[in-house]
C-alpha cells in the first residue's frame, strides 16, 4: 500500500518521528511559556537545561550505575535544582528591567553550560541505551511501532496534560495565574510570590530536564543538542503565541508532524519548514495562533 | 563649544591618528583589519539596538550572507573587490527588507525571537545551497585589485582601504543618528505610542532603520571576506549574532564609540585566548555576558559617560 507514492511504512515511520519531535517541542515550549508568564523572561538557557537533563541521565548511568528509571526521576530533580540556583543567583536581579536583559543573561548562561560540557565531553555524542523494558517494537498490523518512541509520546502527553491540569484546575495554579496577571497584588494577599517565582523556574527547568532524559536514548547525548533545538522551539512559541498552555502543546505536536511529513515529501526543506510556517503565521496573525493581541 | 564636546573631539582625533598609524606602530595589520570589520558590524547593529531600541538576534544572517555573496562574486565571477562589497551590502539590505517586513510585526522579546528564527532559516539555506560550498564554505577568496587598478595583495594597501571604508561608514552612521530621521528613531525607542500619536508611521521608520543596519552589517561581512579570504558557516551561525550583541553591550548600547570598543575587547580576547584555553573561550564569553547584564548594563563607554555626567553635576 502506498500513500502518495510513498511506501506507507516509510510514511508512517516519518510521521511517528515527527510526532516524537513534536512531543519535545511541546514540552519545551510549555516550559518556556510558563516561565515567561510569571517571570517575564524568555529562557534562552532552556536548550542547555534540556542538554543537562540528557547528560544527567548519562552520567548517572556511567558513574553511578543508576538505570533509566532512576534517571527519569532524578535527572529532572537535579536540573530543577540547578534552575532554582540560577533563579536565586541571577534572574532575581532582573525582574525590574527590560525583559530583553533576561534573554541576554540566559543566553550567556547557555554559552557557559554548553562550553563547559564541550570541554569535558567533546562535541561527539555519547550513546545511551534504550531501557530493556521498552526496547523492541510492536507490530500493529499496519506498521511496526518502536516501543520507546511510543513511550516518549505517551509520557510527554501525560506531562503536558498534567501541567495543564495543575495550572488551570488547582488552587496552586490559580495563584500562579494570578501572579502572572498582577504579582504585587497577589503578594498583598499573603502569598509568597518570590518563592512561587523561584519554584516556577525550577519546575520549568525540571520539565526541560525531563525532556532531555526522554531524548537521551533516541539521539546522541551531546553538548550541542540543546542550542539547535531551542531556536526551533522559539519559532514554535512565536507560531503558537504564549497565551495558552493547550495551544502551545497543540502547536508543538502539529509542527512536529508537519516537519515529519516534509521529510517524506521534500527532505531538503525539513530543517526550515517550521521557520517558513512562522513567517506565514506572522503575516496572517501576528499574535500567533493562540495568542492574544495586547 | 562646551568642555565635553572638546573632549570628545580630541578623543576622536587621537583615535583617527591611531587608526592611520597602526601599521607603523607594529600592530599586526590583519588583526586590526579583522577588528575594524567587527567594529563596523557592531556599529551597524547598534544603529538598530542603541538608536532604535530593536534587539535583533539574527544579525549574523546579514553579515554572513553578504560574506558569501562577496566571496562568490570575487571568486567565481572575477568581480573587483569594491563591486563585490557593494553587491554584498545590497543583498544584505534586500534580505533585511524581507526579514524586517516580517519581524516588525511584533515587538520586544518576540522581535528578538523572530529575527533569531529567520536567521536560523538563512543558516540552513547557506548550509544547503550550491554556491556556498556547504560545510567547507568559500575558501581562498582572492583579494583582487581595487577598481581593477590597485592590487590589495599587500597588507598595508588593504589596511588603508578597510580603514577608509570603516571611517566612511562610521561617519554615515553618525550622520543618520543625528539627522531628523535619527531623532524620530530615538523617539520610537523612548516612547513608541507617543510617536504613533504624533502621526509618525512608526513601522516605516523601523523598517528603514532595519534595512540600513542590515546593509551596513553586510558591508562589514563583505570586508571580512576580502580581508580573511574566506566565508564560512561560522559567519551565519547564531553564535555570531550573539557575539555582536555582546560587543555592543560590553562597549555601551546607544553610544557612538561603545561598539568599536566592545568589539576591540572581544576580538582581542578571542585572539589572545584561542591558543591557550581552546573552547573555554565560549565559557569566558558567556561569563562576560552574564557579568555585563548583571553589573554594568551601560557598557564601558556608557559607564564612563555616566561617570563624567555625575562629576559635572557635582561640580555645578
Amino acid at each position: 500500500m502506498d500513500i502518495f507514492g510513498i511506501p506507507h511504512q516509510a510514511f508512517l515511520g516519518q510521521l511517528l518521528l515527527g510526532l516524537v519531535n513534536g512531543a519535545f517541542y511541546a514540552m519545551l515550549s510549555l516550559g518556556l511559556a510558563v516561565i515567561f508568564g510569571l517571570l517575564g523572561i524568555v529562557n534562552f538557557a532552556h536548550g542547555a537545561l534540556y542538554m543537562l537533563g540528557a547528560f544527567a541521565a548519562w552520567i548517572l548511568f556511567d558513574q553511578f550505575g543508576l538505570n533509566y528509571w532512576y534517571a527519569l526521576v532524578l535527572a529532572p530533580l537535579i536540573v530543577g535544582a540547578i534552575g532554582v540556583a540560577i533563579e536565586r543567583l541571577f534572574l532575581k536581579h532582573l525582574y525590574k528591567l527590560d525583559p530583553l536583559y533576561g534573554l541576554l543573561l540566559t543566553f550567556g548562561l547557555a554559552l557557559i553550560l554548553e562550553g563547559v560540557f564541550r570541554e569535558l565531553y567533546g562535541v561527539s555524542g555519547q550513546n545511551y541505551n534504550v531501557p530493556e523494558q521498552l526496547s523492541g517494537a510492536t507490530d500493529l498490523g499496519f506498521m511496526i511501532l518502536p516501543n520507546y518512541r511510543a513511550w516518549v509520546v505517551l509520557v510527554s502527553l501525560v506531562v503536558c496534560l498534567g501541567t495543564w491540569y495543575l495550572i488551570e484546575r488547582t488552587r496552586l495554579g490559580a495563584y500562579l495565574r494570578a501572579g502572572t496577571e498582577n504579582a504585587p497584588l497577589v503578594q498583598t494577599f499573603g502569598i509568597n510570590v518570590p518563592l512561587m517565582v523561584m519554584l516556577t523556574y525550577g519546575a520549568g527547568a525540571g520539565l526541560a530536564g525531563l525532556a532531555g532524559v526522554l531524548a537521551a536514548p533516541i539521539i546522541q547525548v551531546s553538548p550541542l543538542m540543546g542550542s539547535n533545538l531551542i531556536i526551533v522551539v522559539f519559532a514554535v512559541v512565536v507560531i503558537g503565541g504564549m497565551g495558552s498552555i493547550l495551544g502551545s502543546v497543540l502547536t508543538g505536536l502539529g509542527l512536529g508532524l508537519i516537519e515529519g511529513m516534509t521529510r517524506v515529501f521534500y527532505p531538503e526543506a525539513s530543517s526550515i519548514v517550521v521557520f517558513v510556517i512562522m513567517v506565514l503565521v506572522l503575516m496572517v496573525r501576528p499574535a500567533g495562533l493562540f495568542g492574544k493581541e495586547n | 563649544m562646551t568642555h565635553a564636546k572638546t573632549l570628545t573631539r580630541i578623543t576622536y582625533l587621537v583615535l583617527l591618528a591611531l587608526l592611520l598609524t597602526a601599521p607603523m606602530l607594529g600592530l599586526y595589520p590583519v588583526f586590526v583589519m579583522k577588528l575594524l570589520c567587527f567594529a563596523l558590524f557592531a556599529c551597524a547593529f547598534n544603529l538598530l539596538l542603541g538608536f532604535t531600541g530593536l534587539l535583533s538576534f539574527g544579525h549574523a544572517a546579514f553579515f554572513g550572507s553578504a560574506a558569501y555573496v562577496t566571496g562568490w562574486f570575487v571568486k567565481s565571477q572575477g568581480w573587483t573587490p569594491e563591486m563585490a562589497i557593494v553587491a554584498g551590502g545590497v543583498s544584505a539590505g534586500l534580505i533585511g527588507l524581507v526579514v524586517g517586513l516580517v519581524a516588525i510585526r511584533r515587538q520586544g522579546i518576540y522581535f528578538a525571537m523572530i529575527t533569531l528564527a529567520i536567521a536560523q532559516m538563512i543558516y540552513f539555506v547557506c548550509l544547503q545551497a550550491s554556491f556556498t560550498g556547504g560545510e567547507d564554505g568559500l575558501q581562498g577568496v582572492p583579494r583582487g585589485d581595487l577598481f581593477g587598478l590597485i592590487s590589495l595583495q599587500s597588507d598595508t594597501t588593504l589596511y588603508y582601504f578597510v580603514a577608509t571604508v570603516f571611517v566612511l561608514s562610521f561617519l554615515a552612521i553618525g550622520r543618520v543618528v543625528n539627522s531628523p530621521f535619527g531623532q524620530v528613531l530615538k523617539m520610537i525607542r523612548e516612547n513608541e505610542p507617543r510617536a504613533v500619536s504624533l502621526g509618525y508611521q512608526v513601522d516605516r521608520y523601523k523598517l528603514v532603520a532595519f534595512v540600513l543596519s542590515a546593509a551596513l552589517a553586510g558591508v562589514a561581512g563583505s570586508l571580512k571576506t576580502i580581508v580573511m579570504g574566506f566565508a564560512t558557516l561560522t559567519d551565519v551561525h547564531w553564535s555570531m549574532s550573539g557575539e555582536v550583541i555582546l560587543m555592543t553591550l560590553l562597549g555601551g548600547v546607544g553610544t557612538f564609540f561603545g561598539p568599536v570598543f566592545g568589539s576591540g575587547i572581544v576580538i582581542s580576547l578571542q585572539n589572545l585566548l584561542a591558543d591557550k584555553v581552546g573552547s573555554w573561550v565560549t565559557v569566558i564569553i558567556g561569563v562576560i555576558f552574564v557579568l555585563c547584564v548583571l553589573t554594568f548594563r551601560k557598557g564601558v563607554v556608557g559607564e564612563l559617560q555616566a561617570f563624567r555626567e555625575r562629576r559635572r553635576r557635582a561640580a555645578l
